[in-house]
């Protein structure tokens, strides 16, 4: 199997899937003579051409709208929003639009569209430049929001999202770009809609999607090597819809939980997962399920105070360390 | 290379609000040199625009500097070959004026009055910078000297601009609000927008297009169906006019011309730069897609260099002033590292201190390992 990057997955899967089929085209701001932004498009504008390699202005309503048009006559745009905060200027087109058209005019028309777009902090981008807003975009019904981690998730989703007939907003993170994985030489598309239980184990559940779920990995690898903890890691892959069944079997089994998230507490996408323990593992919880987020703030630019911010492997293992202790199974 | 569109104007005054009609003093007319083409500035006020041009580049070089000794972080855009149009336009501004930028601020921030070593702080994060480390390179901020902000969301301090100038109008002051903006900026939804807003409303902004001639990687012609960009004052009836920016004194005039009049008359005005980026996007793009061209055009109008060459050749600068003035930018690049590197890094504690201006009951102060109970 060939080991690649995340970044590297998503070149590969684009460039499959215009070579597969001739209404896949690619739009978004410096994508083509530029590369992208973070060069996922590298080397696709000099094979395809600039009609299916698209450099827009700097427009992101109207280029984001222009693609919701074309999807509603049967193309298949993939839009690169160059980070998830830019795609805030769109919000009136994705939500008010590619979210609405299916079921606003009794499903006559489908948005057969994907948006890749990365967040995430830790760049010291500043306060605008680091959000994982997300969250914005899947609770918003008529959209699909996927959120792989590793690169054989990136091809496999990817895939599924150019396949699908309604709008997906296909997240990224600028942290994963580099990230490697082994990739197995033909990936099906995934099934939107399903997690993963990417790591199974018996004593602690951990719930991450998109970088988090990479940190939870690593958490968890190490619990195991060191002090001999088994954590079961839940990759969400897919925040809208949420695949509630497979959290809380694992929960069930576990009989605790830590949710490992990069965007703020409050409201956030973890609020929605312990709802949902709650709502369907109750009678197994052994302690409260605990939320790691990201502290409620605009991120400052200083990296001390970054740092301080942002979830990471320790603050992800205290949690983790804190929830077996309360159900009596650490020491 | 001044070009207009649109209604014209007189160069100064004009009907409507009663406003304190400004005036600028030319001081006296450089007289010396056979090829003097200056046309109103005193030898000072020459010499201290290539004492900042001269500044900022050093400046710059240091911030390439420190960004790849690591000691910058996150996205750091230079306005290296923007110098002229820089100190142009800031010369035209009074301390009370307001300012908007893009991201791409550090020397206007400098032009505007802001002592260098606050502008390095903030590059570095510390306390003692603009925004005390939280804004880093793209997000300086300075009330003393009228810095409203760089933003680095593209377009976004547009209608902030706009919104400043109805402020004023508001109020009934005599300030104007100058908002710079990039070539690629005039395509999103916000310029357009906050344009005809504020002919509509007669705001005293000037909305400054630094035409550097790319985006990031897209020229002017790939992303803007009318590349001249001046023209799209057009539309909402403002007076657009374009200006050489490699043209410190061309700049200023223009600027000046354009800020007394939103003074006296409150109207807003839209003026486009023409020059060239001398590096990157940002300070990591090695710009491969660049056009041999395009590189050598920008260097072959390097607007420090040419305007040292003026200087010189009409008798305001002889070769030992010229270099003294570079000894000395450089001295103050230097103290500006200096003295950011010695400024110490925000405290972990003060992490809450700036999310609402009023306190308020149950406003999350949770680190990400704290538990919520
Ligand atoms: C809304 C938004 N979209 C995209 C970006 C990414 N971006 C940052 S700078 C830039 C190019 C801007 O070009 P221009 O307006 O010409 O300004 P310059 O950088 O040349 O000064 C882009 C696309 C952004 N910061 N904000
Ligand atoms: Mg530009």
């Amino acid at each position: 199997m060939a080991v690649i990057t995340y970044r590297q997955a998503l070149h590969d899967t684009l460039r499959e899937e215009m070579l597969a089929d001739e209404d896949v085209f690619l739009i978004g701001e410096e994508i083509g003579v530029f590369e992208g932004s973070y060069k996922i498009t590298a080397g696709l504008l000099d094979e395809f051409g600039e009609k299916r390699v698209r450099d827009t202005p700097i427009a992101e309503e109207g280029f984001i709208g222009a693609a919701v048009g074309a999807a509603m006559q049967g193309l298949r745009p993939v839009a690169e929003l160059m980070t998830i905060n830019f795609s805030l200027i769109a919000l009136d087109q994705i939500v008010n639009h590619a979210a609405k058209i299916y079921g606003m005019f009794g499903g006559q028309c489908s948005v057969p569209m994907v948006m890749r777009t990365p967040g995430g902090g830790g760049q010291q981008l500043g306060a605008t430049h680091s959000q994982n807003i997300e969250l914005y975009y899947a609770f918003v019904p008529g959209l699909k929001v996927v959120a792989p981690s590793t690169p054989a998730d990136a091809k496999a989703l990817l895939r599924a999202s150019i396949a699908d007939n309604d709008p997906v907003l296909f997240l990224e993170n600028l942290a994963l770009y580099n990230t490697k994985g082994e990739v197995p030489e033909t990936v099906e598309p995934a099934e939107i809609g399903k997690a993963a239980v990417s790591r199974p184990g018996n004593d602690i559940t951990i719930i991450g999607y998109s970088r988090m779920a990479t940190v939870a990995h690593q958490v968890a690898d190490k619990l195991e090597d060191e002090e001999g903890i088994s954590a079961e890691v839940v990759d969400l892959r897919s925040l809208r819809p949420l695949d509630r069944e497979t959290l809380v079997e694992s929960v069930r089994k576990t009989n605790c939980a830590v949710i490992a998230e990069d965007d703020w507490l409050t409201y956030g996408i973890g609020a929605e997962i312990a709802a949902s323990i709650s709502d369907g593992a109750f009678d197994s919880l052994d302690a409260p399920v605990r939320r790691v987020a990201a502290a409620e703030v605009p991120l400052p630019y200083a990296k001390p105070l970054e740092r301080a911010a942002l979830p990471s492997a320790e603050s992800l293992t205290t949690a983790v360390h804190e929830t077996l202790e309360a159900v009596g199974r650490r020491r | 290379m001044a070009e207009t569109a649109t209604r014209s104007k007189p160069a100064s005054g004009g009907a409507g609000k009663t406003r304190r009609n400004g005036t600028r003093s030319s001081g006296k007319r450089v007289q010396t040199g056979a090829n003097n083409v200056f046309s109103g500035e005193s030898p000072d006020t020459l010499r201290d625009y290539f004492r900042q041009m001269t500044l900022i580049r050093r400046f710059e070089e240091r911030a390439a500097q420190g960004y790849t000794q690591a000691k910058i972080g996150g996205y750091c855009h230079l306005n290296l070959g923007e110098e002229a149009t820089v100190v142009g336009l800031m010369s035209a501004l009074r301390r009370s004026d307001y300012l908007f930028t893009n991201y791409r601020e550090h020397g206007y921030a400098l032009a505007k009055g802001i002592e260098p070593g606050r502008v390095m702080a903030e590059l570095y994060g510390r306390t003692s910078g603009t925004s005390k480390g939280w804004g880093g390179s793209m997000h300086m901020f300075d009330v003393d000297s009228g810095l409203l902000g760089g933003y680095g969301i593209v377009g976004g301090q547009i209608p902030l601009a706009t919104g400043a100038a109805l402020a004023i109008d508001y109020r009934g002051g005599d300030q104007v609000v100058m908002c710079q903006l990039g070539d690629g900026t005039t395509n999103i939804g916000a310029f357009h927008e906050s344009l005809n807003i504020a002919a509509l409303w007669n705001l005293p902004v000037i909305f400054v297009v630094v035409n550097n001639q790319l985006g990031m990687g897209t020229t002017v012609e790939k992303s803007s169906a009318e590349s001249e960009l001046y023209k799209r004052a057009v539309a909402y009836r403002m007076h657009g006019e374009r200006v050489d920016g490699n043209d410190v004194t061309a700049v200023n005039e223009a600027a000046s011309r354009l800020v007394e009049h939103a003074r006296a008359t409150g109207e807003p005005a839209l003026l486009e730069t023409v020059s060239h980026r001398l590096k990157g996007h940002s300070v990591v793009d090695p710009s491969k897609y660049r056009s041999q061209e395009s590189v050598d055009a920008a260097r072959a109008a390097d607007p420090v260099a040419t305007f040292r060459a003026r200087l010189i050749d009409s008798g305001v600068l002889d070769e030992d002033g010229a270099a003294e003035i570079e000894r000395q930018a450089q001295a103050d690049a230097d103290a500006a590292v200096a003295f950011a590197d010695d400024s110490p890094h925000p405290d972990v504690s003060t992490l809450f201190d700036y999310t609402y201006a009023t306190p308020v009951a149950n406003d999350s102060r949770r680190l990400p390992a704290d538990p919520v109970f």
